[in-house]
């Protein structure tokens, strides 16, 4: 496993949404080892791409590749158990369950066995130890046993990684993991994607210019449905169009 | 999830009581009771898919009628047929309806799959009713309750009603038990993840199709276990047994039980049949029991108005109207 190699490849993808162009010709390359931001205005089109790449939803147009097979025609399902994780945008957790069984059920997807009704799941080692680690990694090791609906906006967002973790992924999309949090948490979450960027392809979908510019390798800008840059930090910082369109005239 | 050692202490309790309860009841009191045992099977088939795994299917009398005549039609005239491929069959019979069902209805969601399942069961409703297969309006009548054999000794005569009563309740601890340990599994804690969070479940790699198909046709097996043991109980079917009135009945059941819990599904068996039989008494009720549905109705909407959780909540919620009163109370 060479850093650098493409993970996830998007090529020229189109969405439409009745009359409505959501997308158009959008390609994105994901490598291992980097941490990819995805920026742009509201409504410019990074949550449709997401739910493209993911399988949630199926693209007008264009071919997605996950490590280098052409996944086009698998589903959601299938292209999570091949390595691909995300997280939403809108916490998306299991509430009434505990942080631990939260994560358990995500690492049970890589080895169901739905067929052993008779073994209980919660004597299920593999998914347990894989669970246990992945809340460990996310700051959650404290609060295995308390209702993931009782942790605070912070912990919540912390525990929607680590579900993500828990299915042991190569390819991480993050829609907005910095929504709502605070200085300190901010910092934790950045620490945390830091750690994970060896092993991992990650696409940062994100609104805080601070902390893209802090941790992202690349950066990709998109405008209505296209993309209009995508390039290292700095080259976007001075990229006169992204100025224009998206930071503001210069003062 | 773990199961509270007061629940199971209140389910062995349970099973002691009806294990005793021939010794005590008169011959009308053991019919009633049987007849109780069986929709409690039933209520706990659709239990599995509504409290479960979060799918509102309101054809649950579909794949009772459809076990219910299966075991009718599949037994010879005059002879007993065995039982250790008669429940099969009819099981199997249910299974299949159930699978073809499932399949096209899992298609959709919310309102829709409550319409599609009604739908559906209304079609099993109209070619049992209106076909030959069914022998019209009137039903049609079982002669010999199968024999329940090894080799050439008889273990328990069904047509002996106190025979039947622990044969039905052997059914239902059976179903009671295999559900509940199905539920701890990895499939049942899947069925759960999928009821909470469907989105979620995909994402993280469940494919939910297969788990809501299979947890629809083991629900429609599980009815098809009822539906196979009130066509043995009367010696008689009609198309009523797969009307949307019992579909109908079986959700009120779930729900005046509470959601969420197999026992609930089993009290609540009890609670709507006792309910239904004391307002339709004319000893107790006098007049008034012409009208039993109004009282039916209306005690149905207190329960479900006063009760949320259902009457399995109702000792928390005492508990909790207690200890309030006496904080409250206190300076």
């Amino acid at each position: 496993m060479s850093a650098g190699e493409v993970l996830l490849a998007g090529h020229g993808i189109r969405r439409v949404w009745g009359g409505l162009v959501a997308l158009d010709n959008v390609s994105i390359e994901i490598r291992r080892g980097e941490v990819h931001a995805l920026i742009g205005t509201n409504g410019a089109g990074k949550s449709t791409l997401v739910n493209i790449l993911a399988g949630e939803i199926p693209p007008s147009a264009g071919t997605v590749e996950l490590l280098g097979q052409d996944v086009g025609a698998w589903s959601q399902p299938r292209r999570a158990r091949a390595g691909l994780a995300r997280s939403y945008q809108r916490t998306t957790i299991f509430p009434e369950f505990t942080v631990l069984e939260n994560c358990r059920l995500c690492a049970q997807a890589k080895h169901p066995r739905p067929w052993a009704i008779w073994s209980a799941a919660a004597r299920c080692g593999t998914s347990l130890e894989a669970a246990r680690r992945a809340a460990g990694r996310v700051g959650l090791g404290d609060e295995l046993d308390r209702p993931a609906g009782l942790l605070s906006h912070g912990g919540r967002r912390q525990l929607e990684i680590g579900m993500c973790l828990a299915t042991d992924p190569q390819v991480l999309l993050l829609d907005e993991p910095l929504a709502g949090m605070g200085a300190e948490e901010t910092d934790r979450m950045l620490a945390l994607i830091e750690e994970l960027r060896p092993g991992h392809a990650i696409l940062l979908v994100e609104h805080d210019m601070d902390a893209v510019f802090r941790i992202a390798d690349r950066i990709t800008v998109m405008v209505n449905g296209q993309v209009i840059a995508s390039d290292l930090p700095d080259a976007i910082r001075d990229n006169r169009e992204v100025q224009t369109a998206y930071l503001g005239e210069p003062a | 999830m773990a199961v509270s050692r007061s629940a199971v202490v209140l389910c062995l309790a349970a099973l002691a009581g009806l294990l005793a309860w021939p010794a005590f009841a008169s011959d009308f009191g053991v019919d009633l009771t049987t007849k109780i045992l069986i929709y409690a099977i039933l209520a706990l088939s659709l239990e599995l898919l509504v409290g479960q795994t979060g799918l509102v299917c309101f054809g649950q009398a579909a794949f009772f009628g459809i076990a219910a005549y299966a075991t009718v039609r599949f037994s010879p005239e005059y002879d007993a047929a065995a039982i250790w491929w008669l429940l099969p069959s009819a099981v199997a019979a249910s299974a299949v309806f159930a699978l073809v069902m499932g399949a096209l209805s899992l298609r959709t969601r919310g309102v829709y799959f409550i319409m599609v399942t009604l739908a559906f069961s209304q079609m099993a409703y109209y070619v049992i009713h209106d076909t030959p297969v069914g022998g019209g309006t009137d039903g049609i009548y079982l002669n010999v309750p199968p024999s329940v054999a090894v080799g050439s000794t008889q273990l328990l005569d069904l047509s002996d009603p106190l025979h039947f009563y622990y044969a039905a309740l052997l059914a239902l601890v059976t179903c009671f038990v295999m559900l509940a340990v199905a539920l701890r599994s990895r499939f049942g804690r899947a069925l759960a993840g999928i009821r909470v969070n469907e989105q979620r479940m995909r994402a993280a790699g469940f494919s939910t199709y297969p788990y809501q198909l299979a947890a629809f046709v083991l629900s429609g097996a599980i009815a098809g276990i009822a539906g196979f043991l009130f066509a043995i109980k009367d010696g008689f079917v009609n198309p009523e047994l797969l009307s949307w009135h019992l579909s109908g009945a079986a959700l009120v059941m779930i729900i005046l039980g509470g959601l969420g819990h197999l026992r609930g599904a089993v009290i609540g068996a009890f609670a709507l049949s006792l309910l239904e039989e004391l307002f339709q008494s004319r000893e107790l009720m006098g007049g008034f029991s012409d009208h039993w549905h109004l009282g039916l109705g209306a005690s149905i909407i207190a329960c479900v108005a006063l009760l949320p959780r259902g009457l399995i909540g109702l000792p928390r919620m005492l508990r909790a109207r207690l200890l309030g009163a006496r904080q409250a109370g206190a300076p």
